[in-house]
């Protein structure tokens, strides 16, 4: 099948020579990072993790929503979502994927990292999380493969691919469960120390998953056979707006525990995001423009009549996208470190060598997604 | 686990030692001339070693900073001059920084001026052991929290969960910026973390750590917490201590007189 990726129209081509181009530059930079060490990011001895290890926790979501077709359609027996299941597998493989490689970027001996699975230590959660993420690609590999194999040839699928298929719901969960594990069982970092991150997290991921999701099936649509049906795309809305309300509602849970309780350390990492902190104020206009983005975005979704217009539907979906983006890519990781244990404030920002090998990894998880909604595409005949 | 390390490196050292002398490295090893001393070197032992940091002392001595320069040359900590590639396994800072949550607007002028001397903790329950994934960072049965520059894959996750800073990262070759190399310590490469490791090194060859040692003034106090009769467990008897972030439940080694 993957030989449908190589036959494209001129449009399909450009796309992947442009992003072909950012790979390149990404990897450029790479090498630049590898040669001269993680210094040229601007992390540093206090704000230890940054926009990489941010960018996993975003895209490990954006991998984990993909249980929100997944679940309706194999569970649930919804139909509806039989067209855009696939497309929600594949956008979990490219984004585990993306997760991978960030993780790979931030070490500082890439080469070793092995060491993790030759000297395996059961009580770190990295080490799990490594363990989950890969199964999880492993799995979607598998389902993905055999269903749109089976509907090349026109047969139902394997049998045994429905136990893995129904495997993949609750490891899907498990996997950003675990991404929260690694930041809310640290007795050093009080902002992340809160029972809710879990929650908090699938809460944005299946937002900004099915989003994303609404968006490519718009795109797909536009410039494809393609339609994933109007059905669809309002569940898939509907999801979003549940899940979006209940991630505000959990954020304004942070907020009352801090400020009532007024303990000083977790209230730190609060004003550092949205009034700044000792004269720190870099992530203070981020944070604003999400929780602005949010409440249009709740409100646009609640609202059945926007809700169902396709172009405030849209609009909502960038603002979720956003939203959450800003949150968990930007402000969640960093907002850990400031101030530090020391209670010190050390400025940090992204430089650009990180950024665009940032961009460099997106554009590999875009290349994915677009060769595998090409061969998807292709095996229906809708490319 | 640390101990068949350390003989293994030992024995390696010598076969190298021999190789390049031209013998066969097992007559080396019974031979008078290799032998690295006509004594047996006899290892200072302990069962749970801690620190007691007298500031007391310290404060008497206002801007020395001995203990600092022996540890860094001996253990080649490269010097950045800047605080974000920074490496240091022992440095000092304010009280509001090192007691965070002790720290009052009416406290002493003594207290708030002086520097509070900071080191690796060597926790009971050290969180930076729990969280690394490859077991580069490791507890020795006598308390030391020990760091494996060799297996450490640079993931960062023990900077994360240390809650004294403790733990430095190599952002870059600190090979060039070493101002005088010593050759008894190994020098480390990019991307890896380091720390202070209680000077297991010189413990093994019967030396005090280096900070205690140079210290004129006795502010540092070194010695086996099981061990009734010791210093460290007399000072703790008779003087008030405490130690950092208690409430963490860490069991930080490192205790400080006031």
């Amino acid at each position: 099948m993957l030989e449908k990726a190589l036959y494209g129209d001129k449009k399909y081509w450009s796309l992947v020579f442009i992003l072909g181009g950012f790979i390149l530059l990404g990897l450029f930079f790479y090498l630049k990072q590898y040669n001269t060490g993680l210094t040229i990011t601007g992390l540093g001895r206090d704000v230890s993790w940054g926009f990489y290890i941010a960018q996993l926790t975003f895209l490990v979501g954006v991998a984990a929503s993909a249980v929100m077709v997944v679940l309706p359609y194999y569970l649930h027996n919804f139909k509806v979502f039989g067209k855009i299941t696939i497309l929600g597998e594949f956008l979990a493989i490219s984004s585990v994927t993306m997760c991978m490689l960030f993780v790979v970027v931030d070490l500082g001996q890439p080469f070793r990292m092995l060491n993790m699975f030759l000297h395996p230590s059961l009580n770190s959660v990295l080490f799990w999380d490594s363990v989950v993420l890969s199964v999880y690609l492993l799995l979607n590999l598998i389902i993905g493969w055999t269903l749109l194999g089976a509907e090349r040839k026109g047969i139902a699928p394997p049998r045994w691919v429905k136990p893995i298929i129904l495997l993949s719901i609750p490891w899907a969960i498990s996997i950003h469960t675990v991404t929260a594990f690694l930041y809310c069982g640290l007795a050093a970092r009080p902002f992340w120390m809160t029972a809710v991150l879990a929650p908090r997290f699938l809460a944005s991921a299946f937002a900004a998953g099915p989003a994303l999701l609404i968006l490519f099936s718009f795109i797909l649509k536009k410039y494809t056979k393609f339609d994933a049906g109007k059905e669809a795309v309002q569940k898939l809305a509907m999801i979003a707006t549940y899940a979006m309300l209940a991630n505000i509602f959990f954020i304004l849970m942070e907020i009352f525990t801090a400020f009532y309780s007024n303990i000083p350390e977790h209230i730190d990492h609060f004003k550092f995001l949205f009034v700044g902190l000792q004269g720190n104020t870099l992530m203070v206009p981020w944070m604003w423009a999400s929780s602005i983005l949010a409440v249009i975005a709740a409100l646009l979704l609640v609202i059945p009549k926007s809700r169902n217009n396709t172009t405030t539907l849209g609009i909502a979906c960038v603002a979720v996208f956003l939203s959450i983006w800003i949150d968990k890519g930007m402000g969640m990781i960093v907002a850990g470190f400031t101030p530090s244990p020391l209670h010190v404030v050390v400025d940090y920002w992204p430089t650009w060598p990180e950024l665009f090998i940032s961009i460099g990894i997106y554009a590999i998880g875009l290349l994915m997604i677009t060769g595998l909604y090409k061969i998807a595409l292709s095996v229906r005949g809708e490319a | 686990m640390g101990i068949d390390r350390r003989k293994f490196i030992k024995y390696a050292g010598l076969t190298t030692v021999a190789g390049i002398l031209g013998k066969n490295p097992i007559d080396a090893l019974a031979d008078d001339e290799i032998a690295v001393s006509s004594e047996p070197l006899k290892p200072i032992v302990g069962k749970r070693w801690a620190m007691v940091v007298d500031l007391k002392k310290c404060r008497q001595k206002e801007g020395c900073h001995d203990c600092i320069d022996a540890c860094h040359h001996i253990h080649n900590v490269p010097d950045f001059d800047n605080p974000k590639d920074e490496v240091k396994w022992i440095w000092k800072d304010h009280f509001k920084h090192a007691f965070v949550e002790q720290e009052h607007e009416y406290i002493s002028d003594e207290v708030k001026h002086t520097e509070i001397l900071l080191l690796c903790n060597h926790c009971d329950d050290a969180p930076c052991v729990r969280v690394c994934p490859t077991q580069a960072t490791w507890k020795r049965d006598d308390g030391i929290v020990m760091m494996d520059m060799h297996r450490c894959i640079g993931c960062r996750y023990c900077l994360v969960a240390c809650p004294y800073g403790s733990r430095s990262f190599n952002w870059r070759d600190p090979r060039p910026f070493i101002k005088e190399t010593d050759p008894d310590f190994p020098t480390r490469m990019r991307g890896v973390v380091e720390k202070c490791n209680f000077c297991a090194e010189r413990l093994a060859k019967g030396q005090m750590p280096a900070c205690v040692e140079v210290c004129s003034e006795g502010c540092l106090v070194f010695g086996d917490l099981e061990d009734p009769e010791s210093e460290v467990r007399e000072l703790l008897r008779s003087n008030f201590t405490i130690r950092r972030k208690p409430g963490l439940g860490t069991k930080p080694e490192v205790y400080y007189i006031v």
